[in-house]
């Protein structure tokens, strides 16, 4: 047992952020979540190129580097704290998804091509009523050529600039997982404007998709999917307590500025305990963060069980969720008035804690994955 | 980073695991559960022998250094004894002040002197100890105590005057450790003494004082010119202020992971009566089971991120601030939930005059969890002055 960071995270941890502080300050964010992609294709091909985070989770045989899953969520959090755009965290479910499924040469050389700096999306779900395998709106059939692949799927984070898709699609007997281009014949994707921008967002249409039989990667999919969910839910809370301390950090240096009554705001006990609950949460959800990213690289390496990988993520998911809209919506209130302006940064923080918080299941869902793991059934 | 412990600590675990199910038998079979905040009351004598059980066994104070009696227990072992402890029902520590506090005040601030008078008798579980800093007019504001110390020259004597309030386990204390001024007339943390003071003499006075669960573990402590020597003062007169600080610094270490195991301990027991009555059912008391369970986990894992660091940065201090602040109010919506989670049932008394059940003790009693040791304002004032670096709340002049 050793909970804390190695010498080697604390490096990763200190060059993400210097990182992060060079690409992604307050007005390069604003510009890229305005942009078409809704990010900014140099910082991302710099980030391939010279942090290499893509390859964080990919095996060595395929180019990666074969890390943890806390070394990925150190660079996340690293990036939720800068609202940075960027479609890296797609591409590291992609990359969870692929080691999930039988070894195939296809799954391979995608491995690869997300090393190259491709945007490799999974596409899961329409998302009614459910993030996971009900949601699934795509269906596939198989012929005498192959399978054919018809429905959407939704909410697939920077989907509109996705070489590929990793679908999941329900056939007769279960749920497979299926590899389309996104210039194939009958693919159709589209970004979707969001309350936040800077987690771009696009629907898939599929109509009348051929895919040959080596493309696709699993037709035994359904536990793997929630395993793949639960992590992306932890990659998810990286971002979400990066964003919270963040969201603490912006709030603080504020009221520390602002004089009224003759005195700094800061000063005012409100204000301070406020301020020390936001903290309480942060790094409460930041203590289980880590935890989870633990329990996560045990899983990968086969130590662990999806149980023990769903309770952490759904744990996680509540407190990081719960802990970011906390303190965003806090942040706000100790801005007072400049809160509400769009030329603060609190509100994007505040419009990110949304849209992260409902991504893949709100806390109240999440707690609701851990009741049923306490209070249902024997075990 | 990672959680799992290696070969030689499950060694370890096996070998506490073996220990305690071995001895928590026979005459202490009874004790299994008991005791601890709002049961302190129950099974005095046997948890006394108890503990001198446990010192034969070589498992009181594991931490301290081997030339002390300690094991010299690294982190992960301090961590595993108090899960296996707590796991196998041990009973609330009656010599917890003494090993967790005052042998750690001594060994940092203590004189060789000191230690070899006062450490043997902590170890071995012969002598309890008590904290005598709270008085009527020092509350939250410890600074403002009263309590005077004046040396007495011819016989080269500490004079100890005033009063305590809401001395935990006075009733059951060997030795009290009390600030008090030294130097009337310098206020605030300024002139103070840190004194170690036997309790059996006649200049010391303890009234107990009933609390609402109708039993009594504190206690008014009326200091008479009480003595003590010239050598039981812990530093110099005017450094009692930073060796009570110091002291405060050290009720955040370990055992507060064995506090963890009885919290889950209590949780379970709601669990099983939620599942029983029906209640898990009810979605909002699932919502706040699950809330429950979760926030136990932030708590392990927030104390693990802040033991593994002690040897790390300085950044280690700032989230050890919010640890207190954090426990004591999940505690005390756990009270809340276990007089939810039973229904009416809740109202209805084990027995009169007045015997409370476990979970309505936990219910009343958790409401101190939010007072004692700073209450959550002052935690909440420490953790935006000291890890935040807010301003410092102003200084009244009432008196
Ligand atoms: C069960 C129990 C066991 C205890 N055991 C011991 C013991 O063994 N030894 C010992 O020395 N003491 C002990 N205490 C005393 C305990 O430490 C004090 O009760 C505590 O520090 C609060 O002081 P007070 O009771 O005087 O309340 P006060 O200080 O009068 O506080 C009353 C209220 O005012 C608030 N308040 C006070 N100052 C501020 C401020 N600056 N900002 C905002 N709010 C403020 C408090 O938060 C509280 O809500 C024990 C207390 C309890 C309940």
């Amino acid at each position: 047992m050793d909970f804390r960071f190695t010498d080697e995270q604390r490096m990763l941890a200190d060059t993400a952020s210097a990182f992060m502080q060079e690409v992604a300050d307050s007005s390069a964010t604003r510009q890229a979540m305005i942009s078409d992609a809704g990010y900014c294709a140099e910082s991302w091909q710099r980030l391939c190129e010279q942090m290499y985070w893509q390859g964080i989770l990919v095996p060595e045989a395929c180019g990666g580097l074969d890390l943890g899953f806390v070394e990925q969520i150190i660079v996340l959090e690293a990036m939720g704290e800068r609202l940075h755009c960027s479609p890296l965290f797609s591409s590291v479910i992609a990359t969870l998804a692929l080691r999930s499924v039988p070894e195939s040469a296809i799954a391979f050389s995608l491995l690869e091509r997300i090393c190259a700096g491709d945007i490799v999306s999974l596409a899961h779900t329409e998302a009614r009523p459910d993030w996971g395998s009900e949601g699934v709106g795509v269906t596939a059939s198989i012929g005498e050529s192959g399978w054919t692949l018809d429905g959407c799927a939704r909410f697939i984070p920077f989907g509109h600039s996705a070489n590929t898709f990793l679908i999941v699609a329900r056939h007769a007997e279960g749920l497979g997982l299926f590899v389309a281009d996104n210039n194939q014949p009958g693919v159709h994707c589209q970004r979707v404007q969001t309350m936040d921008q800077t987690r771009a967002m696009a629907d898939l249409t599929l109509t009348n998709v051929s895919v040959a039989r080596e493309y696709c990667l699993s037709t035994d999919f359904e536990g793997t999917l929630d395993a793949v969910l639960d992590a992306a839910r932890i990659l998810l809370a990286a971002d979400q307590v990066g964003g919270a301390r963040k969201s603490l950090e912006l709030s603080v240096d504020y009221v520390q500025e602002r004089v009224q009554f003759g005195r700094s705001i800061a000063s005012f006990q409100a204000i301070k305990h406020k301020a020390a609950d936001m903290m309480v949460k942060a790094e409460s959800a930041r203590s289980l963060l880590y935890a989870a990213g633990c329990i996560a690289d045990e899983w990968l390496s086969g130590y662990s069980d999806e149980r023990a990988l769903c309770e952490a993520a759904a744990m996680t998911s509540a407190a990081a969720g719960e802990a970011y809209f906390f303190t965003a919506g806090s942040g706000i209130q100790l801005h007072g008035g400049v809160g509400i302006t769009e030329e603060y940064d609190i509100q994007l923080y505040f419009k990110r804690a949304r849209s992260t918080e409902a991504y893949l299941g709100n806390p109240t869902a999440q707690r609701e994955v851990v009741a049923r793991l306490l209070l249902d059934g024997d075990s | 980073m990672h959680l799992r412990f290696t070969a030689a600590d499950e060694e370890f675990r096996a070998q506490v695991a073996d220990w305690l199910s071995e001895n928590l038998v026979g005459e202490f079979a009874a004790v299994r559960g008991r005791g601890g905040p709002g049961d302190e009351h129950c099974f005095v004598e046997e948890r006394k022998a108890w503990e001198q059980r446990l010192a034969e066994g070589g498992w009181t104070c594991i931490g301290w250094p081997e030339a002390w009696g300690g094991r010299n227990a690294s982190i992960e072992q301090q961590v595993i004894f108090n899960e296996e402890y707590a796991r196998a029902g041990g009973p609330g520590r009656v010599g917890h002040i003494g090993e967790t506090l005052m042998g750690p005040t001594l060994l940092a601030f203590g004189s060789d002197a000191q230690k070899k008078r006062y450490l043997p008798g902590i170890k071995s579980g012969r002598d309890l100890w008590c904290q005598g800093y709270s008085e009527p007019s020092a509350g939250s504001d410890l600074a403002n105590v009263r309590t005077r110390a004046i040396f007495d020259e011819p016989s080269q004597r500490w004079r100890i005057s005033g009063q305590k309030v809401w001395t935990s386990l006075a009733h059951e204390s060997d030795y009290v450790f009390v600030i008090a001024r030294t130097d009337p007339q310098q206020k605030s943390h300024k002139g103070l003494g840190f004194f170690l003071i036997a309790m059996d003499q006649p200049g010391v006075t303890v009234r107990p004082i009933t609390q609402l669960t109708g039993t009594a573990e504190f206690n008014e402590v009326f200091f008479d010119d009480a003595v003590c020597s010239a050598e039981d003062i812990i530093g110099e007169p005017g450094d009692g202020w930073k060796v009570a600080m110091g002291l405060l610094g050290f009720e955040r270490g370990v055992s507060t992971l064995g506090q963890q195991m009885l919290f889950q301990t209590e949780l379970d027991e709601i669990i099983r009566i939620a599942k029983s009555n029906g209640s898990a059912q009810d979605p909002a008391i699932r919502q706040r089971i699950a809330e429950a369970h979760i926030g136990l986990r932030a708590m392990r894992f927030n104390s693990l991120r802040m033991l593994s660091g002690v040897a790390d940065d300085a950044s280690l201090g700032r989230e050890a601030m919010i640890y207190k602040l954090y426990w004591s109010s999940w505690h005390r919506n756990l009270g809340k939930l276990a007089m939810d989670v039973l229904g009416p049932d809740a109202e209805l008394l084990l027995d009169g005059p007045y015997e409370l059940g476990r979970l309505q003790s936990l219910f009343l009693f958790t409401r101190a969890d939010t007072i004692y040791g700073g209450t959550n304002q002052i935690q909440r004032n420490i953790i935006a002055e000291r890890a935040l670096g807010m301003p410092k709340e102003p200084r009244g002049t009432a008196t």
